[in-house]
């Protein structure tokens, strides 16, 4: 398990933000990428995930090993925790979703309609998600929000055994999880402006 | 040797184009002052339909655009998305409401001339069905490009509903010969001489199809310019805001 | 997929009446049309096959929208793009599910509203019979239609305006069955073509589909 970025160039809405982003990441291994609000963070991620084409640059790494986790958590308000959880775990083909309502101290809620939940613990049941989806290598944007501090070192348990089993980690966060990872700041890798938008054409400026 | 794909170049675009302008719009108001005066004035009445066969100078060039327009949009719909030039999607955007003039000069002098041979301004019939129903294909695709703000999106999305909107179109054709077999006289020109009308009529028509033709060409030349500059102030408007 | 579809149809049915909208729409159009054309039974019978058809059309046109909309607020729609299916075959899947919660309804109620028209009695048979065979491609282009507006602020009435036209072959090969059956002619065309329409569309519109949903994802 090995994520391999070289010389990477991410757009949002045609227009480079960063470029030049490169770094190895290995099993067992966490990073975190820090920089100001708007720096391109979840634009970088979004690119990893296969959400959108990098404009250039290459990315290599094990096919269908990430698993993407957004602002937004994809939580069906009508469904309960274990019916969402169970979804997820039937759509990656996994089995036993009781490990990741355990990690994530939902076993109590887990008949609950999802639309009952407080935001904390809506959070909580999106980041049980990548626990039933099995992937070695979870992407997060900003995981951390809205959760209290005994959620937060929950995550950060979470996040260690997943280290610990040979996963990996790519976080985008600004608080401290506990955790030994390497950081890497993309603001030097802020792009600059260029003659053209990037995408394809230098004609249109 | 030049590359048909060099035009793909806004620069390349924009120099060919500012010299071919006054060309292809002498040209064309050439042709359709030449084609339309001697149509109307210098063609016998025919024996059934009197004078209001004329109307064909307009009804038939017209109506052959209004198709040839949709078949321009759905080729460079094709180029824009296996070659991804962006000349070609926004000539795409350009040619569409042109095209959707056409239609509605088709339909219009249709009723006019429906109203005297068939006593009515509008039937039912196959053919002026999927006027109307092509009508509404342009109003989707221009809809479609009006609501989408970021270019490039919009130019992906408006493409692929030219592509299925060309195969429904042709599926609809087919459904409406089957729903009506309709009052429509037969297509007016064919490869078929027998078919044909009389020379006398048919030498106007082809002037005023060449007319209309070029004009095509002139404006699609003239709002594709107008596009490229809109698609620079927008690439302009994004780089300020990056700094 | 299986878990996919369950889901949709689960959320259907949870989603507090939507199931019923359509309809109650459906009735509501059908009970409407009297009205208009007056009580005539003879021309009630003669319109019948073309008013149910187009009654079922705009109702199930009603809840296009939310078949990628939810999704794409509540970023479902990302992950399952992230997911290990294939964007086509979530496509093709929610407009399964769709045609289940809409079109199936809508093929088994259209002959009760039948009576209210008075449709000639060889043509219940065929009513249900061309509902069925084409209202899954009215799912299908509905998709397609939703995937291209999912993500635009007002993006109902443009789907409207795309999809319409797009529904007229299937609309005159089944509203034609459906008058061919209850006049007791020959129904075999306008049912092979209606059926090619069907399978066509399932075969070839979730690429584009998958397609546009790329592009609004990225």
């Amino acid at each position: 398990m090995e994520l391999k970025v070289a010389d990477l160039t991410v757009a949002r809405g045609g227009v480079p933000v960063l470029e030049g982003v490169g770094f190895t990441l290995r099993g067992g291994e966490a990073l975190i990428l820090r920089g100001p609000n708007g720096s391109g963070k979840t634009t970088l991620l979004r690119t990893l995930a296969g959400l959108q084409p990098p404009l250039e640059g290459s990315v290599s790494m094990p096919a269908e090993a990430v698993a993407y986790a957004g602002h937004a958590d994809g939580i069906k308000p009508t469904l309960t925790v274990a019916e969402n959880l169970r979804f997820w775990a039937a759509i990656y083909g996994t089995h036993g979703i009781a490990d990741a309502l355990a990690a994530f101290d939902l076993a109590a809620l887990q008949t609950r309609p999802a639309q009952n939940l407080s935001a904390g613990q809506k959070r909580r049941l999106g980041l049980a998600r990548l626990a039933v989806t099995g992937r070695p290598l979870w992407m997060l944007d900003e995981p951390t929000v809205s959760l209290d501090t005994a959620s937060v070192s929950r995550f950060g348990a979470a996040l260690k055994a997943h280290l610990a089993g040979g996963g990996a980690a790519l976080i985008a966060t600004h608080i401290d999880l506990g955790i030994a990872a390497q950081v890497l700041d993309v603001t030097p890798f802020r792009a600059r402006p260029r003659a053209g938008t990037g995408a394809f054409d230098e004609a249109f400026a | 040797m030049a590359s048909v794909w060099e035009f793909a170049n806004p620069r390349k675009f924009m120099a060919v184009s500012d010299r071919a302008l006054p060309w292809l719009f002498t040209l064309a108001g050439a042709a359709l002052a030449i084609g339309l005066v001697w149509g109307f004035f210098f063609t016998p009445d025919d024996f059934r339909q009197g004078s209001t066969v004329k109307i064909i100078y307009l009804h038939v060039p017209s109506a052959m655009m209004a198709i040839n327009a949709w078949i321009m949009m759905l080729l460079a719909s094709l180029i824009w998305i296996v070659r991804r030039h962006h000349v070609s999607a926004l000539a795409a955007k350009a040619a569409a409401p042109i095209g959707v003039t056409f239609t509605v000069i088709a339909l219009a002098t249709g009723a006019i001339w429906g109203q005297p041979m068939w006593g009515t301004w509008w039937a039912w019939d196959p053919r002026l069905t999927s006027f109307l129903i092509l009508f509404l294909f342009y109003l989707g695709y221009m809809a479609l490009w009006q609501a989408i703000e970021d270019p490039d999106t919009a130019a992906d999305l408006t493409s692929v509903l030219c592509l299925v909107g060309s195969v429904f179109a042709v599926i609809s054709r087919y459904a409406l010969i089957f729903w009506n077999q309709g009052l429509h006289q037969g297509a007016t020109l064919s490869l078929d001489k027998e078919e044909n009308i009389a020379d006398v009529f048919y030498f106007p028509l082809l002037v005023c199809i060449a007319g209309f033709v070029l004009l095509f060409i002139a404006l699609v030349f003239y709002r594709t310019r107008t596009e490229i500059r809109a698609r620079r102030l927008y690439a302009i408007g994004l780089k300020e805001r990056m700094v | 997929m299986l878990a996919l579809f369950t889901r949709d149809l689960r959320l259907a049915i949870r989603a507090g009446g939507g199931f019923g909208l359509a309809l109650a729409f459906f009735l509501i159009v059908t009970a409407l049309v009297p009205f208009g054309v007056g009580p005539d039974t003879g021309v009630l019978t003669r319109i019948a096959p073309g008013i149910l058809w187009v009654g079922a059309l705009l109702a199930c046109l009603l809840s296009l929208d939310r078949i990628f909309a939810l999704d794409y607020e509540d970023g479902s729609l990302d992950l399952l793009a992230t997911a290990p299916i294939p964007l086509e075959a979530v496509v093709a899947t929610k407009a399964a599910a769709h045609w289940v919660t809409t079109g199936l309804p809508l093929t088994l109620a259209a002959p009760l509203l039948g009576v209210l028209l008075n449709l000639a009695p060889g043509g219940y048979l065929w009513l249900t019979i061309s509902l069925a065979a084409g209202t899954p491609a009215l799912s299908i282009i509905g998709t397609f239609g939703a995937a291209l507006t999912v993500g635009l602020k007002r993006g109902g009435l443009l789907l409207s305006l795309l999809v319409l036209p797009l529904y007229v072959p299937t609309l005159i090969f089944g509203a034609e069955l459906t008058r061919r059956g209850a006049e007791g002619q020959a129904v075999e065309t306008p049912l092979a073509l209606i059926a090619g329409i069907t399978l066509g569309a399932a075969a070839l519109l979730p690429f584009a589909a998958a397609a546009a949903l790329r592009v609004n994802l990225r």
